[in-house]
Parts: C-alpha cells; structure tokens; sequence
C-alpha cells in the first residue's frame, strides 16, 4: 500500500523544462538484434580497469566473463552475444572527454548461445546471506545505470552504516530521455522484485521510489507491482529538473540534506536508479549478468525516436542504422539529455553501461553557439541552481583563475547540471568555466604531489651527499690529525714494513756494487802477466789498423 | 578543448532584459511628457545619441565588437536614466557632457559592461550636479501651475539657445521648497499650507511628481511581475525609507516630511526599481541585496533631511556601490548539504 502523503521538500533552484520524452514512449521498448561485431570496452565504470581474460582467437559465449575486475572497485565485464575474439586493442568509448580504451571485439556468431548458468545459481534471494548477494551481483558486472556507473555491489554493502532508507531513483528528470520509464511500464515486478533484494543486501529500514509525477504509467504500473505490500512507498516529486540528481532527489524525500563532502549514507541513506534494480532482479533472480540494457534513442536526427534493449558493445552507428536515421544528416550526437549530455565525436563507439540515451539532432535543429557577453551579475544562475551556489561568483574566479577563492565559494558541490547555462541572458558557458576549474585544480593537486615527491627526494638526495660529504672530510681529517702527531714515527705497521723492505733493497743494492769481482785481489805476478798481455794486445790491434 | 554546454536555450538575453525594463520606463516618461512638457523627450533623445556615439567611439579605440555590444541597450538605458534623472530644461549641453562621462567613466574605462564599479548613470549625475548646481537645480514647473502651455519651440529654446525663456516654464520641486523654507525657519505643515507654495504639493506628493513616480511604481512592478529584477532591492530600500520616514514623522511632524512625500515626491520610485536594480553595480547575493538596497534607503533618507542637497538618491546609490562586493563576501548563502554559510 502506498502512503499518498509523504510531505515532499522542494530543493533550492531548478528549472521547468520542455520534457519531449512522449516521442520516445508511444513504442514499445524493442530489443535490438545482434551486430555483426561487438565492441566491449574493459571500462564501462567508474573505477579500475577490468582485465581481459580472453585471447584473440577464443570463442565466446553469452554472458561469459571476459574481463575480470581489478581490484574491489572495478567491475566485471561479459559477452553479449556469442562468437569469436578477433581483436583487443585500444577503441573510442562514449566518455565526455573522448577516450580510447581497450575494448574486446568479438565477431558475433549470431546463434547467441548462452553459457550455461552454475547448477544451484537460481535461488530465492532470502536463501542467500548478504554478503553471497552482493558477491553475485559483484560477479554479474553491475554498475550503477542511472549514468554515473560506480560499480553497485560497494554502494550495497553499508559496512557498519545502518541503512535508514533505501531510495529507488525514478525521477528521471533530463528531458528526452525515457529508458527508465519504459523499464517501468514494461518491467516493473522485475523492478520491485530487484529493489526487495536491494533493501534486504542492505538491511534497509525503509524503501521509497520517487518518480516524477509525469511518468502517470510507470507509477500505476509500479503501484500495481508493488500490490497491497507496504514495505515499499511510492513517493511522486514534482517534475523539475534536476530532481533526479541523488542529493536533490534524497532531500525532497525526506528533507535531508546529505553533507557536502560526504556520502548520502552518512546520514543512513542509500540511493540506487531503477535500472540497477533491474539488473539486479536479473543477477539474482535470473542469474544473468548485465550485458545489455535500455537505451533511449531521440532526438530530430532519428525518424521513429524509441526505446531499445541494446547488448553491450554494439556500436552506435549500427543502431542508427537500424532507426533508418540518414547520418548525413545527423549535426550533432550527445550521449545522454540535452542537459548534462556531452557531443559523441565517433559514431563508431559502442554503447556501454552508462549509455542511457542516445540524442540526434539533426543538421537543421542546430543552432550556431551564442556569442557570450560579460556577465552583468543580474544572479539568474544564482536563483535556479540547486546546490545554492553563487554561479556569477564562481564565474568571476574562474576566469580570474583565482583557484583558490573559487574553493572558498564551493567549487566542488557544483553538480554540473547546467541550469545556470540555460538561464543565463549574457549565454556564458558556465559550467564549462566550472569543469575547466575543477580539472585544473586536480591536476595542480596531482602536480604539487608530484612535485612534493620530488622536493623531498631531492632533499633526501642533497642530504645523502652533505653526509657523504662530511663522514669524508671526517675521515681525512682523522687521518690528517693521525700523520700530524706522530711525523716521524712509523706506527703503521704496512708503512713500516714497505720502509723496510726499502731499506733491505737499498742494503742488497749497495752491497752488489761492492761485490769483488774476478780481477780483485790479484797477486803481483798475475798482474803484470796482464799489463802485458794488454800491451801486447793493443800493439797488435795498432798493427792491425797500420796494416 | 571539448565544450558540453546544455543544448537547452532559453530566450532571455541581456539586450531583451534591457529592451524590457526600457519598456517599464514608458508609463513614467508618458507622465512626464504630459505634466512637464516634451523637453524631457528632447533630453533623452539627445542622451541617445551621444551615448550611441560615444560607446561607439570608445570600442573602436578599445578595439573591441562595436555592433555586438552596441546592440545589447545598456548604454541606451543608462542614456534614458540620465536624461530622466536631470532637469528636463536643462541645456542641451549638460546631458551632451553628463551621458559621456557615464559611458566614459563611468562604464568603458573599467571594461565595459559588466565590470563596472559604479551605476554609470548616477555617476553621470553626480558629476553633473556637483559641476553645475546651477543648471541641475532648475527644474520645470508642472504645466498646470504655468499660466501658458510650453510649445514644443519653447522646449527647444531653453534646452538649445542658451535657457530662452527658461523663468517662464521653470518652478520649485516640492523637496527644494521645503528644504529652503526649513533653512529660513518656516516648518513643514507651514510651507504646506503657505499660500505661495501650497498648490506645488498636489494631491499627496507634488503636483506632477507624485503621477510620475506613480508611472514608475507601475513599470517597476511589470519588471517585478516578470522577475526581471531582483525584488529584494526595491523592496527592501521602499521599506527603509517608508520606516524611517514614518518614525521621524511621528517624532517630529515640523521638521520631517510625510511618508507619502518622500515615497513619491523625488526620485525614489525612479531610484528604486530603474536604478538601484542595475545588476552589475549592485549586491549579488539574495541577502545582500537587502542589506544593499536597505542601505540605499537609509543614506537616501539621511541625505534628505539633514544633507545639503534636497534629493539623495545618487549619492546613496554609488556609496552602496562602494559597499556592494563587501556586502556580498559576508551574504553567501548557505550551500546544499554544508553546515555553515
């Protein structure tokens, strides 16, 4: 049963904006079929890297692990279809900044055989400890799919936080985008099913759903899910955006405001997308990993705008296709709602698991970007932003680049929800201003770190040599003072004994000189028998040259 | 760089927010025209121009976009303001030299708009009043206290050949009347009931004057409606001289003028919702604009009774300048989910 008079808190700000989301909900959510190759890149998440653990040349099945995470916050990665790895290698990802990261192609075999689920992985849930669901929803590679994409089974397991609300995120406020929606109508027992298992990993007192109260279907659909139970409240919020934001969503439930620089479950609250649930429905329930998802696809540049299933890793321009969409004609791709969306560069990239919406716009609907004038403070930005900051402040700072005072006012409680831009009369991208202020100030962070490591390397460095340095002058010092005291006093035995083998060599040497030789000591007669063997020698040697 | 700006567009620009409150000004300047004469029109036409050439001047020498910042109306409208704020008969010269010292100095030598210390307009005046007191206090009489209609000629001699004529369309406001009768002795209710200057106290505020600022009240409330501007100022200065001049007014009823008097006798409708409201030069922050704008009327209230001049306005509108980026370093509001302000 559901509770009609939850007091609901209105947040700071927000705006009212065009939602253009029936054009993508008059159709039923289609599953799209198998593309030939499938892109799966190994970061669909916040966190580490998963690594692959396939070879190119191996066969594939579905929902086989090909990439297994690293380390706790990382996030398994699965095959969508069945085939063959012909490649691992570097690929464009939807990313704000345009990334390349190594993706897993496989050529998909078209059978879509599936691997064959362990023997006792289908249970009820109750059957299964807290901590066995939250390693098998580890094992199924889910992250959270409301866009931000932090791997679910950390933000399931609340350590020794107790678990006061368990809030289901329906709001889905960006206009265009309707995946959650449709999820809703079309699958909300898998939905309520999926949050019970959430509420029971976390041991959570409470269970709210808040859904913007323009989703009329999806809310009977859900009430209908969740029958005459009460452990869950569908709560509606009014329709302004950026009510599905964590933070704006948590207060207007409950009136609280989770701390700045902490977590919503420092004040006992837990916040999880509707799509999450889902997979988690699936993971447990069905013991299916996550390799596919919905996915809205919108916007001028698509002919018969519509929801999708889409397996992970197919890439975009394949699903263009598939909507007859003309990519010529295409101006501009953004991954997400027309409000925090960032530009697709390559239409080559796959959907991964944080692609909710897919928005063309076609070539005629694109406006050239406003030229900016200088801000004239009129504090528009101020009034509707959600977080209460001081936008035409931060603007001034950031464009001084004064870093620091630009922290005093809050930088980073900026959620990025770009309502200041939309209002602004001189058109100054400001969150533009913002973001470059925050990537700046992270890498001045890391580059003083870096920088701190290296001073104290060089110090230690010069602090080794000074040492070095003055255990030598000590050491020569010492010997100086030794040679100085006693000057003439061989009290170094070596020395002493190379002065005396000197000595002995000087002795030997001398004596040789003094050696007698042959023709000493000769008797008178010898000699002169000698002086006249010389004469007569020389006389001949006279003759001779005479001669 | 990758630029991800929303893709959602909303029609305000500054030039539509300019265009707008030049809209506001229409019901005043329609009661001005009516109860004083078309000099007023002369005056903000020729405001026009010099602001136009004068901006434009001054870009080309800047080297900056003439025709970009040109269109966006803030040097018209502070033109509008000035030629508003001043004597409709003064010389054509005054407003010539007022208007470009407020887009010169006023606007253009800090960097043009939006960087701006000072509400340019106000600036303009104050220069012009303390320069020339003599052609910034003679103020036209209401037409129905002149024997004889002006003409439109008669406008424009007294603007352009030299004050042609100015004794015959010329007159005391109702402030001047009761600061100088104040000076020579005479108390309020006296000079109200006097016989030579009792008819210039109209209805309830002046006799012209109180149409005009009720023209304004009415163009400040469409920007209002329309959330054009930030309703903290005018509210917050409106209440401050209402409650000061009512407390003064029941202290000492000889020596003070009516609540009334000082809400639409002089410019504080003008004052409040055209020209305290200039976003740039004002607080910023929702709290700080009270405090801003309760400044305003505190200095304007002070100026008006025991100041020299009988009109405040500019002088309380640019020292609140002065004060505008201390006031909004002690007014940040209190960030989502932080405990402190």
């Amino acid at each position: 049963m559901t509770k009609p008079n939850r007091k609901i808190f209105d947040f700071h700000g927000g705006l009212l904006l065009d939602e253009h989301k029936s054009v993508s909900t008059s159709r039923p959510i289609e599953v799209a079929p198998i593309p030939p190759v499938l892109i799966i890149p190994v970061t669909q998440h916040i966190g580490h890297a998963a690594k692959p653990c396939v070879k190119v040349g191996d066969k594939v099945l579905k929902n086989q692990c090909i990439a297994k995470a690293d380390g706790r916050i990382s996030a398994r990665v699965h095959a969508s279809s069945s085939g063959t790895v012909t490649a691992i290698k570097q690929h464009s990802i939807p990313h704000p900044s345009n990334l390349n990261v190594e993706c897993i192609f496989i050529e998909t075999d078209g059978r879509d055989t599936a691997i064959k689920p362990k023997n006792d992985a289908v249970v009820h849930y109750q059957s299964l400890s807290t901590h066995d669901i939250q390693q098998r929803i580890q094992d199924a590679g889910i992250v959270g799919l409301g866009g931000a994409g932090f791997p679910s089974h950390i933000k399931l397991n609340a350590g020794d936080h107790p678990v006061e609300t368990l809030i289901l995120n329906a709001a889905e406020c960006e206009p265009y985008i309707s995946c959650d929606d449709m999820l809703m109508r079309e699958h909300a027992e898998a939905i309520i099913n999926g949050l019970r298992i959430m509420q029971y990993a976390l041991s959570a007192q409470h269970c709210i759903i808040g859904i913007e109260d323009n989703k009329v279907e999806a809310y009977s659909a859900l009430q209908k899910a969740i029958g005459n139970n009460d452990d869950i409240e569908l709560a509606r919020v009014p329709t302004r955006y950026p009510t599905g934001g964590e933070r704006q969503l948590i207060y207007s439930l409950t009136g609280q405001q989770a701390p700045s620089q902490g977590r919503p479950l420092d004040i006992g609250i837990v916040c999880h997308n509707v799509g999450t649930a889902y997979a988690v429905n699936e993971a447990i329930a069905a013991a299916t990993p996550l390799t596919s998802r919905i996915v809205t696809l919108t916007g001028s540049g698509i002919p018969q705008p519509r929801n999708m299933q889409v397996r992970l890793g197919t890439p975009i321009e394949y699903l263009l296709d598939h909507c007859h969409s003309n990519k010529d004609d295409i101006g501009k791709i953004l991954i997400g709602g027309p409000m925090m969306g960032f530009r697709l560069d390559s239409i080559n990239a796959p959907i991964t698991k944080t692609c909710n919406c897919v928005l063309a716009t076609h070539q005629r609907d694109i406006r050239a970007p406003a030229n900016p004038l200088p801000c004239i403070r009129c504090g528009e930005c101020n009034n509707v932003c959600p977080v209460n900051l001081l936008p035409q402040q931060l603007y001034w700072h950031a464009r001084a680049q004064e870093f620091d005072n630009i922290q005093d006012y809050s930088l980073f409680d900026c959620i990025e929800c770009g309502c200041c831009d939309v209002v602004c009369p001189s058109k100054i991208p400001l969150v533009q201003y913002f973001r470059f202020a925050k990537t700046t100030i992270w890498q001045q962070e890391r580059d003083k770190e870096k920088s701190d490591k290296a001073r104290q390397r060089h110090e230690l460095r010069l602090e080794r040599l000074e040492r070095e340095k003055r255990e030598k002058r000590e050491r020569h010092n010492r010997k100086k003072a030794a040679l100085k005291k006693k000057p003439d006093q061989n009290d170094d035995p070596k020395k002493a004994a190379i002065l005396a083998a000197m000595e002995r060599v000087k002795e030997k040497k001398s004596q040789t000189n003094t050696s007698p030789a042959n023709t000493d000591n000769l008797s008178p007669e010898q000699q002169a028998k000698i002086d006249e063997a010389n004469a007569r020698r020389s006389k001949q040697n006279k003759d001779k040259t005479s001669s | 760089m990758i630029i991800n700006t929303p893709q959602v567009s909303s029609p305000a620009s500054v030039s539509r927010l300019m265009l707008h409150v030049g809209y506001a000004l229409v019901p005043g300047t329609l009661a001005y025209v009516w109860l004083f004469g078309v000099g007023v029109l002369i005056q903000i036409l020729l405001a026009c121009l010099t602001a136009v050439a004068t901006e434009a001047i001054i870009l080309f020498l800047r080297k900056r976009p003439v025709l970009n910042t040109l269109t966006d109306g803030s040097a018209l409208l502070t033109a509008v303001l000035l030629a508003l704020s001043i004597p409709s008969i003064a010389p054509w010269w005054i407003i010539v030299l007022g208007t470009s010292f407020a887009i010169i100095f006023g606007k253009q030598i800090y960097g043009g708009i939006g960087y701006n210390p000072f509400n340019p307009a106000m600036l303009g005046y104050v220069m012009l009043l303390i320069s020339f007191p003599l052609e910034m206090t003679r103020w036209p009489a209401a037409i129905s206290l002149l024997e004889q209609v002006p003409t439109f000629q008669t406008s424009f001699d007294v603007i352009f050949n030299a004050g042609l004529g100015i004794d015959t369309i010329s007159g005391a406001t109702p402030f001047d009347t009761i600061k100088t009768q104040l000076s020579a002795g005479m108390d309020v209710p006296a000079t109200l009931i006097n016989s030579n200057y009792g008819q210039l106290f109209g209805n309830f505020a002046g006799v012209g004057w109180e149409l005009v600022s009720l023209g304004f009240l009415l163009g400040g409330l469409y920007l209002l409606a329309t959330r054009r501007i930030a309703w903290q100022i005018p509210a917050a200065m409106l209440a401050t001289i209402a409650a000061l001049s009512t407390l003064f007014y029941l202290i000492d009823s000889s020596q003070h003028m009516s609540p009334l008097l000082h809400l639409f006798g002089g410019a504080t409708m003008l004052g409040a919702f055209f020209i305290a409201t200039d976003p740039v030069s004002a607080a910023t922050t929702p709290k700080g604009r009270i405090y801003y704008g309760i400044g305003i009327g505190a200095l304007c209230f002070i100026i008006r009774s025991w100041g020299n001049y009988p009109e405040g306005l500019a002088f309380a509108v640019l020292l609140m300048n002065m004060a505008a980026p201390t006031i909004d370093h002690y007014t940040r509001p209190r960030v989502f989910g932080q405990t402190k302000g």
